[in-house]
């Protein structure tokens, strides 16, 4: 945690507030620094360097990325609920979905007339459902502005609702992970009719253009990357401002001791509803980056089992670490994208292993693995030693 | 809520509770309990295991809601109109059986939470410990016998001394009455006795109402005993008057 040492001695130095911010977080400055590196060299190499350049770096390549740093800026967001305040969310993946079936929205009116039945206002799917009118909720997604702020208003508003009534009523614990867990599966179901107007199972795709910049060329790409990054990189300084802050003590005393908190005079179900909503939002915001570099959006993003990923990132990075579960995220996607290659049918068992293997010798994920070798306690240093002195008596007898 | 102040009620209360009654599935955990606490006063309450002394603070504390009954907070506060966070709020503090500290905060956070002020969320949020509640928390760091524990976590206490700091966390919150649930369990005998001289120091200017079984320490409180027998007082009075009384004995020594 914070140690208020620190914190008054920076602020006698007279840091300036986005370096007092990650004073003391090593694992926070090392992140954004190669962050914001990433962000420049890989659009840069993209579209710099021609194709047979050994520093040219593929537009397939910069999309996978990108994809990963929607997903790290996810898991973000559930370590901000999950790491801080012990909210286990097994339906993260539903404000995701959310931000992208919004942004998603935004990119069918931009096709316009270029869609195979030429209709100006109405998307392909409804032309082809024989619908006659823009349903009233398509209203204002051929405007950005409005979109991007759906993006954060719907899942923000599901979330508030969703919020307010769990933990008003005090539901907590598994069964709060339980009715998540029900409500990304009741939207799946829903998004799935035809009738809800948002293409039904094909979900919404074929899109053309973002801001009338075209959405397969190379620098729109690498723009909606450099995007990615610093939402990331925001996403991580907003997470640090709240768990640095008072209010960050108080979501963790909740998640340590929640009767307490209540017997200190804090209202519990405020606290835990403000950090609902804005890892909502955040969730939001990496499903609304994340559909332009995929090119599209369908109710299998609203599948229980990605939440459950999002969780098995977080808990493989390091929970409670805010930087732990971008690590996370980003390893176990590149894991996924190169075995799914190699071994298509073996990667769920592979990702169930891997939790296992993270819960019994890597309780604190990554993060607090490469944290106990520098210390030198712990299971996994002594794991970690053991196969050290191993591997150096197997070379010093060859 | 504020209600008419009853009429029979002629002195000033701290704490009135008159006539409580609740039951957990047909049992009658407190069964018509009577119970008034003047400004200033220290009360130890005793009684046997599931006498009712646990449920009896969880509805001073707005945890659980009577059946029925009167608790009034300073004669006019209805308490069971507000949730735990809110009777925290108006001026009373609770310190649990078992020490309930925030294991991974430090020692100063876990006072810095504490300290009385606004909780809302934006303040939180944006919040600056200011130089007035530096001094409060080095006081009380000081009362509580943790300076050189500061910025320890709490999960690195021992028992004792979370009890401490738990003792210190209420006194933070600056509450008006004080309910403390058995302080001395896990104490040392020095630990104990140091406890009782605190708690008469804070009777000075606090209301308190201390559970707990260890008659010594009672005994070194030196105030006024209740004694709890199935969800009812079963005798009031000075140490000495309540141990020499027959109900209390057989009570205690089984029938």
């Amino acid at each position: 945690m914070i140690n208020n040492q620190t914190m008054n001695d920076s602020s006698k130095l007279k840091l300036g507030p986005l370096a007092t911010l990650l004073v003391g977080d090593k694992g926070g400055q090392r992140l954004l620094m190669a962050l914001i590196a990433i962000a420049v060299i890989f659009p840069f190499c993209n579209l710099v360097f021609p194709q047979d350049s050994i520093f040219y770096i593929s537009t397939y390549a910069l999309t996978l990325t990108g994809k990963y740093l929607c997903y790290a800026l996810l898991a973000l967001s559930v370590d901000l609920i999950w790491g801080y305040c012990g909210i286990l969310s097994l339906g993260h993946g539903a404000f995701f979905a959310l931000g992208g079936y919004a942004m998603g929205m935004y990119l069918m009116r931009q096709i316009g007339e270029r869609g195979v039945y030429g209709n100006p206002d109405l998307p392909d799917f409804m032309v082809f459902l024989s619908w006659e009118n823009l349903p009233w909720y398509w209203f204002g997604f051929d405007q950005f502005w409005f979109a991007m702020v759906m993006v954060l208003l719907v899942p923000g508003t599901l979330a508030f609702v969703f919020g307010w009534l769990a933990f008003r009523s005090r539901v907590t614990g598994v069964y709060l992970s339980i009715i998540t867990q029900a409500l990304t599966y009741a939207l799946m179901l829903a998004f799935f009719r035809n009738d809800m107007g948002f293409g039904g199972n094909n979900g919404l795709t074929d899109f053309k253009e973002i801001l009338g910049f075209d959405l397969q060329s190379a620098e729109t790409r690498s723009v909606l990357f450099f995007a990615s990054a610093m939402a990331l990189i925001l996403g991580y300084l907003i997470s640090r401002f709240i768990t640095n802050s008072k209010l960050g003590r108080v979501l963790v005393s909740i998640r340590d001791a929640e009767m307490r908190t209540r017997f200190l005079g804090y209202k519990v179900e405020y606290f835990t509803l403000f950090i609902f909503v804005v890892s909502a939002m955040l969730a939001g915001i990496a499903g609304a980056l994340y559909v332009p570099q995929v090119g599209i959006i369908n109710p299998g993003e609203f599948t229980p089992i990605n939440s459950i990923e999002i969780i098995i990132w977080v808990a493989i990075g390091g929970r409670g670490t805010l930087f732990g579960a971008v690590i996370g995220a980003i390893a176990v996607n590149y894991a996924k994208t190169y075995f799914t290659g190699a071994f298509a049918e073996l990667w769920l068992f592979m990702l169930g292993g891997l939790f296992v293997m993270s819960t019994l010798y890597l309780p604190k994920g990554i993060v607090g693995a490469v944290k106990n070798i520098q210390q030198g306690d712990g299971k996994t240093s002594q794991l970690y030693f053991f196969l050290k002195e191993k591997f150096a008596s197997i070379k010093g007898g060859a | 809520m504020t209600l008419e102040r009853p009429k029979h009620l002629e002195n000033e209360f701290v704490l009135y509770l008159d006539g409580v009654n609740v039951s957990f599935d047909g049992f009658k955990a407190i069964n018509n309990l009577s119970l008034c606490i003047e400004p200033g006063e220290m009360r130890a309450i005793i009684g046997p295991n599931g006498a009712g002394k646990t449920t009896m603070m969880d509805i001073i504390t707005g945890k659980t809601r009577p059946d029925s009954g009167t608790v009034l907070f300073k004669n006019k506060i209805d308490l069971t109109q507000y949730d735990e966070a809110e009777v925290a709020n108006l001026g009373v503090g609770r310190k649990f059986q078992k020490p309930s500290v925030i294991e991974s905060l430090t020692v100063f956070e876990n006072l810095e939470l504490s300290l009385k002020g606004s909780r809302s969320v934006w303040q939180a949020l944006f919040h600056k410990l200011s130089d007035e509640g530096l001094t409060k928390i080095n006081d009380i760091l000081t009362l509580i016998n943790l300076e050189e524990k500061r910025d320890d976590t709490a999960a690195n206490l021992s028992h004792g001394q979370k009890q401490w700091l738990e003792i210190g966390m209420l006194i933070s919150q600056e509450p008006e009455l004080l309910l403390i649930d058995e302080p001395a369990a896990g104490m040392t005998d020095e630990e104990t006795m140091k406890t009782a001289l605190l708690f008469k120091k804070l009777a000075k200017n606090h209301s308190l109402v201390v559970v707990e079984h260890d008659m010594d320490f009672i005994a070194a409180l030196d105030c006024k005993v209740t004694v709890l027998h199935e969800g009812s007082v079963l005798a009031e009075g000075s140490l000495d008057t309540v141990q020499n009384n027959q109900k209390v004995i057989e009570v205690y020594l089984g029938r």
